[in-house]
């Protein structure tokens, strides 16, 4: 880890002004760029810490929409009544991830900007284009078991690892974002970019921007949810596939659904196609199958990591039965 | 004094160390922050396999707190470290790279983010050739290791076959406590706080690399979190603290991290395994050919003796054990829990379910039909064998009966549970070494000896062996291991330590009471003056005539204070012992039955239960005895279903090096164990008949697993770790 200096930032436009300056990074619970620090990935010379800024209310409207604020933690999150009641797909997510200790310390707008676990990227011995921009790929020839087979480029393939922002690609969440002077909203689809030509450049989000709250929208009536999460072991391992999904069947036919994909994408994937596939169809498992394949017509699978699309269709497969036959809320 | 009535062997005794441990007061390796301390952190190679061009140590060296930074140019005068060093390479000695990580540079700082710091600024440049670390075939024929009757002959002709190829990969250690040296030098030595299996194999190892007298080299290792075979002997880290607190005539902390664990201090090698069994209609087994072939590094010999249970484990009247080697750019490997018959008996009793489903026959019936009277590898009669015991027990309390010879119906939830079982086999060996006991005025006694405890409750059991013969609680015995100055003792591995304890801690404490009782005899301030020594008795604390009753006499401490003697001692000791010694076949024996729990939908698996029940002689503590079983399934879960150390083909890194990434258990995937011990002494290894247990415990564990998975899935996976790939495969 190299030397830095830490600014407690007072307001968001202190906090704007500060990032000005290169070499400066945000903190917040720490508990992703502290790790990147110390492996020398990150080197800030200069930390601004927003934590001060209060933004941390999970507050909801006469219409049941949501407004979570940047700086709530993930284990608040995940515990709040509304959340669990009516959003809890969200809840199942993060209590899915990590570990009690971090869900603790991670807060909402951290976990959004939540870096790769890509093994080459966390190694400054090794090239990564998206660490070091041109310096080539070495995951593609390399260990990629669990690199991603949506949104991947000649450049990239880092999966992107986490599971609430899976569960808000699904609800369709907002991003808010303020430059110190005004506030703009992002549609969460529009907010993780892929990676393409320009690996290094991961969120829709310019310098001295930062996160201020994570909006939802109520979802249809009578619409179900669940996160399924799949992994080598029970607790405390990135998703090799996880699927959220939220559906509303009515007359026997899905009347509306939305489906992201986790542990697959280079960023949480959004599963368009998979959706239009199964409007108005029948919630059968031949049905459920087919939208899963509609979504992998487009996987691009390396030498070990084939597995990945059958394992997302069965994830898929899967989580929508269980909401089909009511075994969720 | 409190004495206390009966014997301490085989109760259920709380470990003696522990209110030290759950309170933070025990002292490990690390925690030794002496005054003026320095702050060593190594630098290791960005290639596996080529060499150093130049190094660039000038930016470093001119960092903030930086004191020195070694190098193949400025250290010199090692000398090999031999058998008791892991890595036959002196560090620092040249230019050349056989591994990836391998130490090229010491950075010493005045804190550890400032050599942190320094050492990401070296700057190196390498002319690197692609690495080799993918073993191919059965790797360079080392030959035989065991052969009786025409092996080769009789499998031909054999009505039933089974010819099957297994695999099992690196794994790593991964001790909580990571390796970690604290190297105090002054004028008249060195005192090494190192977290070691062996206080006597360290100092060794340090005296043969930095040519120093034994009086020089103190070793302490009083607390260890634990080593599964990793800690065995030296590595190169101990040796540059060492030589950086010489040099520099200050104390020296080095601890390496969790990456350099995956790259520089061993672990168990990968193996591939042929296996052929054949065998009559009825289960007979004619012939059994058992070929392996181990991954070791560039320099090293060492090899995983996957045979080391096979000659033994059944009656098959032919048999060929063969082992090869790969040299490949890796670290070196070396023993790891069980090792040998761990991965071994992998493929062998993985073997065994595959000729008890081709015969129709259940897997504990064919066992029954292949029991040996004797051990066919070299004629001599078992010590004590209860294989088959064991397996029977095993059933009755796991509920075998339920098993279905092909996989079941789904439960309510669409799982299918599958049942396996595995036995397994691990030698009995006793190591030696000396003990002082001591009984002192205030009614207490002590023990001292070099060995150490390394989590798995020596403490504890030494402090039970001395009270058992003194009649006293074990928690007034003063354990003092894990120091090189008090009487050699044994390492604590291959589960012969507690073993070879037994008699030289029962030796000690014989010649303690001998020599009071004289004292008492001859002494004229004692109310004993004047009776015969042989008239007189050590009974639960109290020294009295043998014609009396115990509560006739007088408690040892009070007759010390008559006698005016502070303490008074007796020396003990134990002769080492190994299979090829001993006129009987020694060897532990147990079984495992796994349950696993089979998602079909998500080709998900997961262990719900596992039973083991262990032949282990007389166990001394069932509480810390236990203890290691479980430990050891839990470990044998991960050995199933999760760990691998996975080498970039490219660059040769072990690219998987964080607890993210190397899979271990968490403690949703520990299963329920339940744990049983025959608990049958065996006398041919020592007078309690107890042998160790540290090993046994991990063998067969993964096939017994890997079992169950066929038996739920249908599905024969001989490849560990068994991931969800190969289930969909």
């Amino acid at each position: 880890m190299k030397a830095f200096s830490f600014i407690q930032a007072s307001s968001l436009g202190h906090a704007a002004a500060e990032s000005a300056a290169m070499g400066t990074s945000f903190i917040a619970g720490g508990t992703n760029i502290v790790d990147l620090m110390k492996l020398n990935v990150e080197s800030p010379s200069r930390l601004v810490d927003v934590t001060k800024l209060g933004m941390n209310q999970i507050e909801s409207d006469s219409h049941g929409n949501l407004r979570i604020g940047a700086m709530v933690r993930n284990s608040e999150l995940a515990e709040h009544r509304l959340v669990k009641e009516r959003f809890a797909v969200l809840s199942e997510a993060i209590l899915s991830g990590a570990s009690p200790q971090l869900r603790n310390m991670a807060t909402t707008g951290g976990n959004l900007l939540q870096k790769t676990r890509c093994p080459y990227y966390r190694d400054v011995a090794f090239a990564c284009n998206k660490r070091s921009p041109g310096s080539g790929c070495p995951a593609i020839e390399g260990h990629n078991r669990n690199q991603a087979i949506l949104g991947g480029s000649e450049h990239c393939i880092a999966v992107n690892p986490s599971d609430m922002n899976v569960a808000l690609m699904a609800l369709g969440a907002m991003i808010h974002l303020h430059d110190g002077k005004n506030e703009r909203a992002v549609p969460i689809q529009d907010f993780y970019l892929l990676p393409g030509g320009t690996p290094h450049q991961e969120f829709a989000m310019m310098r001295g921007e930062i996160i201020t709250a994570v909006t939802v929208n109520a979802q249809p009536k009578g619409a179900k949810s669940l996160y399924v999460k799949l992994r080598d072991r029970a607790s405390y391992e990135f998703a090799l596939a996880s699927c959220a999904a939220i559906m509303k069947i009515s007359s026997g036919v899905v009347e509306s659904v939305q489906i992201a994909f986790g542990g697959v994408g280079t960023v949480p994937w959004r599963a368009n196609r998979a959706e239009q596939s199964l409007k108005g169809k029948a919630p059968t498992t031949q049905n459920f199958a087919d939208a899963a394949d509609a979504e992998l017509i487009g996987a691009a699978v390396q030498s070990e990591n084939a597995f990945k699309v059958e394992l997302i269709k069965r994830c898929t497969v899967y989580t929508l039965s269980q909401l089909a036959n009511g075994g969720a809320l | 004094m409190s004495s206390k009535v009966g014997n301490s062997i085989g109760k259920e005794v709380t470990r003696v160390d522990g209110p030290l441990k759950v309170t933070g007061r025990a002292k490990y390796a690390a925690d030794h922050n002496l005054k003026g301390l320095l702050y060593a952190v190594p630098v290791g190679s960005t290639v596996a396999n080529g060499k150093i061009v130049s190094m660039n140590v000038q930016g470093a060296e001119s960092m903030p707190g930086v004191v020195k930074v070694y190098h193949h140019h400025n250290v010199s005068g090692l000398y090999s470290g031999g058998d008791h060093a892991h890595e036959q390479r002196i560090p620092l000695s040249d230019e050349t790279i056989e591994y990836y990580g391998q130490y090229i540079a010491l950075v010493v700082a005045k804190t550890l983010e400032q050599a942190q710091a320094a050492a990401s600024e070296i700057k190196v440049e390498y002319s690197a050739q692609p690495p080799t670390v993918t073993a191919q075939g059965l790797g360079n024929d080392l030959g035989q290791a065991s052969a009786r009757g025409d092996a080769g002959g009789t499998f031909a002709s054999s009505p039933v076959q089974v010819d099957a190829n297994y695999s099992t990969p690196t794994e790593v250690h991964n001790p909580m406590e990571l390796h970690a040296t604290v190297v105090d030098y002054k004028e008249e030595g060195f005192t090494v706080y190192e977290s070691t299996q062996s206080v006597m194999g360290s100092q060794r190892g340090l005296m043969n690399q930095l040519g120093e007298p034994q009086e020089r080299m103190r070793v302490v290792a009083q607390f260890i979190g634990s080593g599964f075979g990793g800690k065995l002997a030296l590595w190169p880290h101990a040796t540059l603290a060492a030589v950086a607190s010489k040099d520099l005539k200050l104390p020296v902390k080095l601890m390496i991290t969790r990456k350099m664990a995956a790259e520089t201090v061993g672990h168990r090698p990968g193996t591939h395994q042929r296996v052929r069994l054949g065998a009559e209609q009825d289960g007979k087994i004619n012939s059994l050919i058992h070929e392996y072939g181990s991954e070791s590094s560039m320099g090293s010999g060492y090899r995983e003796n996957c045979g080391e249970a096979t000659p033994s484990l059944y009656g098959a009247q032919n048999l060929r054990v063969t082992s090869g080697i790969y040299h490949l750019n890796v670290g070196s490997p070396t023993a790891m829990r069980g090792p040998g018959a761990v991965p071994g008996t992998y493929a062998t009793e993985c073997a065994m379910d595959e000729l008890a489903q081709k015969l129709g026959m259940d897997p504990i019936e064919l066992r029954k039909m292949n029991e040996p009277k004797l051990d066919l590898s070299n004629g001599r009669p078992f010590s004590s064998r209860h294989y088959l015991e064991c397996l029977e027990e095993g059933a009755k309390r796991f509920g075998w009966h339920k098993r279905k010879s092909t996989p079941g119906q789904p439960d309510a939830n669409g799982n299918i549970h599958g049942y396996g079982v595995a036995g397994c086999s691990w030698f009995a060996g006793r190591g030696w070494g000396d003990v002082l006991l001591e009984l002192l005025d205030d009614g207490t006694a002590s023990v001292a000896c070099a060995t150490q405890d390394i989590g798995t409750g020596t403490y504890t059991v030494v402090a039970q062996m001395a009270a058992d013969r003194l009649g006293i609680d074990p928690h007034l015995v003063n354990v003092k291991i894990g120091d090189s100055r008090f009487p050699p003792g044994p390492t604590s591995g291959g589960s012969t330590a507690t073993a070879g304890l037994v008699p030289a801690v029962l030796s000690a404490a014989e010649n303690a009471v001998v020599n009071l009782l004289q004292a008492a005899s001859t002494d004229s301030s004692s109310p004993f003056s004047g009776i015969s020594p042989h008239d007189l008795a050590l009974t639960n604390g109290f020294v009295h005539q043998a014609s009396q009753s115990a509560n006739s006499g007088v408690p040892w401490g009070d007759l010390l204070k008559k006698l005016k003697r502070k303490s008074m001692s007796g020396k003990g000791n134990s002769q080492y012992a190994s299979p090829d010694q001993t006129p009987v076949s020694m060897h532990s024996y147990g079984c495992h039955f796994a349950e696993v729990v089979w998602q079909p939908q998500l080709a998900q698996i997961r262990v719900s239960r596992v039973c083991s029940v262990i032949d282990a002689g007389k166990i001394i503590n069932p509480l810390t005895g236990k203890n290691q079983i479980e430990g050891a399934v839990i470990m044998g879960v991960g050995m199933a279903l999760m760990e691998q150390s996975i080498y970039d083909r490219q660059s040769g890194a072990p690219i998987n090096s964080n607890f993210a990434e190397y899979l271990v258990p968490t403690h949703m995937d520990a299963p329920d164990v339940d744990v049983h011990f025959l608990d049958y002494p065996d006398f041919h290894i020592n007078q309690l008949g107890a042998r160790g247990i540290g090993e046994i415990g991990l063998a067969g564990v993964a096939a017994a697993i890997a079992n169950a998975v066929a038996n739920a899935t249908g599905k024969r996976v001989r490849d560990l770790p068994i991931t969800v790939e190969k289930l969909l495969s």
